[in-house]
């Protein structure tokens, strides 16, 4: 149905502004196979094709960019997904995308997405509709904890990404939950009190079939990730992926040196890891066509 | 939901323990045009609570989703929702977090195009207010069934609509239940009142919590085999989530996250857009609900206004009135917002007194009446009896301050 949404009628064509002519003719839409399944759109193809996300207002440099149009890419159907997001830096990008987008209030992005999910379900029996949660790790770990953690305990069917660029951003660089132990940022002039909460650690306590973290250095695997998530949201439960997206200003980066801090706090620190549940590791081989045995990743 | 076999997330109803050959209850019922069950269905009297008159009400309304948290006195409503979803006459239900996932969750199944409704009762109001305030802007249809409390410390739980006063500027569909028969009414007339294109916005139906909600009243309610029109996901002021729309960006956040002239207009004339279109909603409940107001003796001098529980309460005071040979007019306000300021000017234009009791201790309906005849009408208006914090309201007391009232102004 969307698809067909998107085409213009011919007397309409010559009229409509070059991006959107360039989104039906070159988009990432039409290149997918039936399901979703299999991506023919690749990150590789970067500039080839019409991203659903080109312009946007964000700090030059900025890493979390690059990783909100990595999510994009790795959509398995751009055209029947709905986004969900709350108050932070991520949302400059994600409203410009040409894919719906929530913006809520704040915290309420996993509340909204529950109702949204299982609303869609009721209207659109047999198109699946999928939804992701796009927000910062203040607006998911701090400001909107509650709700994520009862849309995983009740195994909500839609994809929560978090943004962690371990600050608010967007409120001038305070602290959040998800700030490295002993960090000086403004609200913690003394050096962040706690740790870093563990959201991997509580995804896995919570029964989360699919959970991943990363930092955007690898972008074909991002994209693989995020379309992974996707679908086992939309078949087996709810999937989190946790991506460290940092923020250049806050913590000083040099605009040319963002993806080599990312090299280097992936080595570090944060790594590369999925956590796959029995079930949707069954569906995962399934779908992706692999021997049982064969390691997923 | 046909999802993976085996999977946490694999819930048909077989799945929950209905047999094969299930048919959901709303599968069996006809839909009817609203007009012909507010008007012409034929009616079954019962002797029913408040929140058994919600289910007949809900069971008749067509719901596709109920999220709720519960709270005293709502409680009883919606696990009362929970049946008739295990019936199959609401499609998708659960039970929230709290009010603020509550609030959150209702505005995004009705963001997904369907009919949804939620109840609460006073905190659990204020908990989520920052939710349901934003409910208007988004352009939500959302049915709301408010059974009002004290707010306030000393916590209670007993009847008080002080929390009314919190809806009255956001945007909102406000409704005023007096009894369990307006309980039954009035929620179906708010769905299809809400969900006009030229509307498009969440209601919320009031009524006074256990007075109305845990006491038996009687209740002429029409055959369960008949329901309303489904919600029409197309018909809308604005797209529903559901990407199911050309590409465009249809967030309605718009520009308005920047500091400049335009994002101060954007925002204004949305809002003014808004209101304008709660005004727009009164032919709906003119036509739903046999007017925005009724009216009882109105060449009276003496009038008393009220909504709400006070308006059973006045009646009787206006009955006792009549037996000592007084003519005592009574506006009953069905529809706080709109605001019936036409219908009121109409109905008071002789008076000279106009009383106002209430059920909460600022007097908001008081203050309503008062900001909309000031200038247009001769009557003095006085601002009470008041009770709150659960206490009834005797007729005995109307009749005093009635008596008072008399005397104050000649």
């Amino acid at each position: 149905m969307s698809l067909e949404n998107l085409r213009p009628t011919p007397a309409f064509a010559d009229v409509l502004p070059i991006e959107y002519r360039d989104l039906v003719e070159h988009g990432p839409y039409t290149n997918r196979t039936g399901d979703g399944s299999k991506q023919t759109v690749k990150v590789t193809d970067m500039g080839k094709f019409k991203e659903v996300i080109e312009e946007h207002p964000m700090c030059a440099g900025c890493a979390m960019t690059l990783f909100i149009r990595l999510v994009y890419i790795g959509m398995p159907n751009p055209e029947h997904t709905i986004v969900v997001g709350t108050a932070g830096c991520g949302r400059l990008a994600i409203s410009q995308a040409s894919v719906p987008f929530i913006y809520g209030n704040y915290g309420d992005t996993n509340a909204v997405a529950s109702g949204l999910k299982r609303g869609l379900e009721v209207r659109f029996p047999n198109q699946k509709k999928d939804v992701v949660v796009k927000a910062g790790d203040g607006g998911l770990i701090d400001i909107g904890f509650q709700g994520l953690m009862h849309s995983w305990f009740r195994k909500e069917k839609f994809t929560t990404i978090m943004l962690d660029n371990e600050v608010y951003g967007n409120t001038g660089g305070q602290e959040s939950g998800m700030t490295n132990h002993g960090k000086v940022l403004k609200m913690a002039p003394r050096g962040k009190f706690g740790d870093k909460v563990d959201a991997l650690g509580l995804a896995k306590v919570a029964g989360v079939d699919y959970i991943a973290r990363l930092a955007p250095t690898n972008p074909a695997r991002v994209a693989r990730t995020v379309r992974r998530a996707i679908m086992v949201a939309r078949e087996v439960g709810h999937s989190y992926i946790q991506a460290y997206t940092s923020c250049n200003i806050e913590y000083s980066i040099p605009t040319p040196d963002v993806m080599k801090d990312a090299f280097e706090i992936e080595k570090e620190r944060y790594g590369f890891e999925e956590i796959i549940s029995p079930a949707a590791k069954a569906y995962l081989d399934e779908v992706e066509k692999k021997p049982k045995k064969k390691k997923s990743d | 939901m046909a999802n993976v076999k085996g999977s946490s997330v694999c819930r048909t109803a077989v799945d929950e323990g209905k047999p094969a050959d299930w048919v959901p209850g709303g599968e069996k019922q006809t839909v009817v045009d609203p007009m012909k069950m507010f008007h012409e269905l034929p009616r079954e009297m019962q002797f029913i609570t408040g929140s058994e008159a919600a289910r007949e009400s809900m069971r008749r309304a067509n719901i596709d989703i109920a999220i709720a948290y519960p709270i005293t006195p709502q409680s009883e409503s919606m696990q009362q929702a929970g049946y008739l979803y295990d019936e199959g006459y609401i499609k998708e239900y659960y039970r929230a977090e709290e009010e603020i996932g509550t609030f959150s969750a209702i505005s995004g199944a009705s963001r997904a195009g369907v009919r949804a409704l939620t109840a609460t009762s006073g905190p659990g109001l204020m908990r989520g207010m920052e939710a349901v305030s934003s409910w208007p802007g988004a352009r939500t249809p959302i049915i709301m069934l408010n059974m009002c409390r004290v707010i306030n410390t000393p916590l209670a739980i007993q009847p008080d609509n002080i929390e009314m006063s919190f809806l009255l500027n956001t945007g909102i569909l406000l409704l005023h239940a007096e009894n369990q028969q307006d309980f039954y009414d009035y929620p179906l007339a708010a769905i299809m009142a809400s969900e006009q294109v030229d509307v498009t916005l969440p209601a919320v139906v009031s009524v006074d919590g256990f007075f109305c909600t845990h006491a038996r009243g009687p209740v002429r309610i029409t055959p369960e085999e008949y329901k309303l029109p489904p919600r029409d996901g197309w018909r809308s002021a604005v797209p529903a989530m559901d990407n199911e729309n050309p590409p465009a960006r249809i967030s309605r956040d718009a520009p308005i996250q920047k500091s400049n002239f335009i994002s101060y207009h954007m925002h204004a004339s949305w809002q003014q857009e808004v209101f304008a279109a709660v005004e727009r909603s009164a032919k709906y409940f003119d036509k739903y609900l046999g007017g925005l107001v009724e009216v009882i003796n109105p060449d009276a001098e003496d009038f008393i206004i009220a909504s709400g529980c006070a308006v059973s309460q006045a009646r009787e005071a206006v009955r006792q009135e009549g037996e000592q040979g007084r003519i005592v007019g009574l506006v009953k306000v069905k529809t706080i917002r709109p605001f019936p300021t036409t219908s009121i000017l109409n109905a008071v234009k002789n008076a000279k007194r106009i009383l106002i009791p209430e059920f909460n201790q600022a007097g908001w309906l008081h203050k309503e009446v008062c900001s909309v005849l000031y200038g247009r009408c001769n009557a003095v208006i006085k601002d009470g009896p008041r009770v709150f914090g659960g206490m009834t309201m005797p007729t005995e007391m109307i009749l005093e301050w009635l008596e008072e009232f008399r005397k104050e102004t000649k």
